[in-house]
């Protein structure tokens, strides 16, 4: 099996979202992480999606996926050439000894501490997926109590756009 | 008969022309305040839509008062919604037009489900429009409230929920657009009860908006190209037809490219039609109960042409195995189809119809041919088809063949008549045994294996070809399914013919026990036929139903009782054809396993050559190796 990112541009209709996953589940595809959110472009939606699949079956996925009518482009995002991020909020439980600690981990993970109470750490990081593993497999020994992950967000570097020759309304 | 394409209305072509101003009505520059109810009549009326068949219920009742007043719309009272689904399903095979298939919230949008399914499955173009609850009510379990929308996600090419009168014409046109076009298929259009009771606008022609809906792909010229050089250089090929040569009116296309080419062709169960039996090219039907030459023909074939087919379990057998040694040139409107099962050397994109055509010119533009093309390859097949024809054991129980009966019926009604099957034995020998010579002739539930398809399905073909007879060769099971139907052909004025090959059971089934299951009739035996206690009494049955029911229990009867029921066409026919339990469907290619190991008969297998005889079995399996052997599997078979 090998991961695959796919940014999928669909029209904002109702029920859309009940379509692609039913879709993935139908024809038996793994979804790692799915991100759904608006593009630059008013109408449309982005949904990013990670599958774990082979070669093979990714392409019955996007073609299959293509038939959707309310999908309108999908392209695959290959690491070397795009941006892959992900959003962690992570609660992590702190006394006064070992909050030196944890705020030293935050510090080499390059995150940040958007919550503080005396028994606890909510701390924040937007990177690619291994910093992201590697912080909470850090922070794990101090005891997590909450987890909230957004998913993949993905783009492809340099100045082209996936809306290009997307006709704008 | 139908234009070769359903006529696309100005108003669903693309946007840009449609944006174009077009007037189609003379209403003046106002639009006129309709209800959302007036204009589901009026959009299909527009759209040249001319029958619908449905039920009223109180999510759909608004819709219903103008339908009373409708001028050029024909609705027919189903007596159950799903015989209004494949109504719908038979008017679209038998004419190419879109059938249209009305139901209420709820029940009467579930009962609609399996005829849904069944026209995905088999590519009709089918529009559905479903009463929904108030939009207000929707979410909180109202009376009748189902989520029809989601139910139908994955069985439909596309479905619109509206909830306001001034979204009706456009969600209406456009489902109707997407039904018909590139791989036809079913489409919902579910609409609250508010949105057809409040007043909007009516606009008309609509502008379609659907980006994300490109349906017709430009053939790819190189690729027609490699697929023609390949075809001339093949030693063994085939043309494998599908039913998306029926569905794109391009039998006229294909018969140029088999002419030319020379190259054999076997037509799939959805594809008995779409070339005709009686050219010598016509192998017949290949799969699990094809001709032995078929099966054989594409087991051994260097090279198919697949043309709107797609490598169905039920052709390929054990997909690994099947045809080990060809390229395949894969002809496919749907992108999806192709690789799907079988990777394909050419993978071709497009209507079959344009792309047949381009075919057979990049064929002639390769100019030299051998005067007799491929003829070592149809000595061989031409061996098959002497050894191994078509053909069936006559009965030992003194009980009708159904074989007989079924030829009986192709051969006094001839290749102009409608035929429409249910789903099992007496489906595999009306594929086999009847000849067809034109497209939409046979229709059937292909994928879905839907039983009950066949009398609602014939009410519609008779209903889009008032002038053809249609029959519907159905089954004791079957029928039961869905014969309430008889009474809307009745009340309506709808003559089909219905030949109930009776065999007293769930007959494929039964087979099956025969053969895998050591002759354990489990649940199988139905008492509708000989020596039973005839519950239902068929001919009562249409007798009650004001149709003319006919037993025809021997062999000298049958002839007269199909020609009573060709003269009667004030009222539909039951023909109950009392039949041999133990007659099976052959030849077989058992479940997966290879083609190779294909059966003329029990316990007899084609001889292959030099192959070993049980190539490709799956040691798991239960069937004795297919050789020639006495071995008796069920012992309980007479």
């Amino acid at each position: 099996m090998s991961r695959h990112v796919l940014s999928l541009l669909v029209e904002d209709k109702p029920g859309l979202l009940t379509r692609v996953a039913g879709l993935f589940a139908r024809r038996g595809f793994n979804i790692e992480s799915l991100a759904v959110g608006s593009s630059e472009v008013q109408g449309l939606s982005r949904i990013t999606v990670v599958v774990d699949v082979e070669e093979l079956p990714l392409e019955q996925v996007t073609k299959q996926l293509n038939k959707l009518i309310n999908v309108i482009k999908i392209v695959e995002l290959e690491a070397e050439q795009s941006v892959l991020h992900e959003h962690v909020l992570v609660k992590v439980k702190v006394d006064a000894a070992t909050r030196p600690q944890v705020l030293e981990i935050v510090e080499l993970f390059r995150a940040q501490v958007v919550d503080v109470t005396p028994e606890a750490l909510v701390i924040e990081l937007v990177a690619g997926v291994q910093r992201t593993a590697g912080l909470l497999k850090m922070l794990e020994q101090y005891g997590i109590r909450e987890l909230a992950q957004s998913g993949l967000l993905a783009m492809g570097r340099g100045p082209k756009s996936i809306t290009e020759r997307i006709p704008r309304s | 008969m139908s234009s070769p394409t359903t006529p696309l209305p100005s108003a669903v072509r693309p946007p840009a022309r449609a944006a174009g101003g077009e007037q189609h009505t003379t209403r003046g520059p106002e639009p006129e305040l309709i209800t959302g109810a007036e204009a589901v009549v009026r959009t299909l009326e527009l759209l040249g839509v001319t029958d619908v068949f449905g039920l009223p219920g109180g999510a759909i009742l608004p819709v219903y008062d103008p339908l009373l007043s409708a001028e050029k719309l024909r609705h027919i009272l189903v007596r159950h919604e799903q015989g209004a689904g494949h109504a719908a399903e038979g008017y679209a095979a038998a004419s190419g037009r879109v059938g249209v298939a009305i139901a209420t919230s709820g029940p009467g949008a579930t009962n609609l489900v399996t005829a849904i399914a069944d026209a995905y499955m088999d590519s009709v173009p089918m529009l559905a429009i479903t009463g929904q609850v108030f939009s207000t009510l929707m979410g909180t379990d109202a009376f009748q409230e189902a989520d029809i929308v989601g139910i139908t996600m994955p069985i439909t090419k596309h479905s619109f929920l509206v909830k306001q009168a001034a979204d009706i014409p456009t969600a209406i046109a456009s489902a109707y657009h997407i039904a018909s076009t590139g791989r036809p298929g079913p489409v919902l259009v579910d609409i609250t009860k508010d949105a057809q009771q409040e007043t909007a606008p009516f606009v008309w022609p609509v502008k379609l908006d659907l980006p994300g809906y490109r349906p017709i792909a430009k053939v790819h010229g190189k690729q027609v190209q490699a697929a023609a050089q390949l075809l001339a250089a093949a030693k063994r090929p085939v043309l494998y037809v599908g039913g998306g040569v029926v569905r794109s009116r391009a039998s006229e296309e294909l018969l140029a490219v088999a002419d030319l080419t020379g190259a054999p062709v076997v037509t799939t169960l959805m594809a008995r039609g779409a070339f005709p039996d009686s050219h010598p090219s016509n192998l017949g039907m290949p799969g699990m109960h094809g001709t032995v030459p078929a099966v054989l023909a594409l087991q051994e074939s260097d090279l198919l042409v697949s043309v709107g087919a797609r490598f169905d379990d039920r052709v390929t057998g054990k997909a690994s195995l099947f045809a080990p040694d060809a390229k395949v040139v894969h002809i496919d409107i749907d992108p999806a189809e192709i690789g799907k099962i079988r990777t394909a050397e050419v993978p071709i994109v497009g209507d079959a119809k344009e792309v047949l055509t381009d075919l057979a010119a990049a064929f002639r533009d390769l100019g030299a041919q051998p005067a007799q093309p491929y003829a070592e390859w149809w000595e061989r097949l031409r061996g098959l088809q002497q050894q191994y024809p078509l053909g069936y054991t006559p009965t030992t129980d003194g009980l009708l063949s159904p074989q007989h009966v079924i030829t009986r019926i192709g051969e006094i009604s001839g290749p102009e008549a409608v035929y429409a099957s249910g789903v099992g034995q007496h489906q595999m020998w009306a594929a086999q045994f009847i000849k067809y010579e034109r497209p939409g002739s046979w229709l059937n539930s292909g994928g879905a294996g839907t039983m009950g398809y066949a009398v609602p399905a014939a009410m519609g073909a008779k209903v889009s070809q008032p002038d053809r007879v249609v029959w519907a060769i159905d089954g004791d099971g079957c029928f039961q399914m869905t014969n309430q139907e008889l009474a809307t052909c009745v009340i309506n004025d709808i003559p089909i013919k219905v030949a109930v090959i009776n065999n007293s059971s769930l007959g494929m089934v039964r087979q099956w026990q025969t053969l895998f299951y050591d002759g354990r009739y489990s649940n199988t035996h139905l008492n509708t036929g000989h020596g039973s206690a005839r519950v239902p009494d068929f001919v009562k049955l249409a007798d009650a139903y004001g149709a003319l029911g006919i037993r025809v229990e021997r062999e000298d009867q049958v002839d007269d009782a199909i020609r009573l029921a060709l003269e009667t066409n004030d009222r539909p026919v039951v023909i109950d054809f009392v039949v041999s339990a133990d007659a099976m469907v052959w030849p077989m290619v058992p479940q997966g396993v290879s083609n190779s190991g294909v059966q003329y008969a029990r316990d007899h297998a084609p001889s292959w050559d030099d192959e070993a005889p049980d190539a490709g079995v799956d040691p798991d399996f239960l069937l004795p190796a297919p050789q020639g052997g006495t071995e008796e599997l069920g012992a309980e078979e007479r």
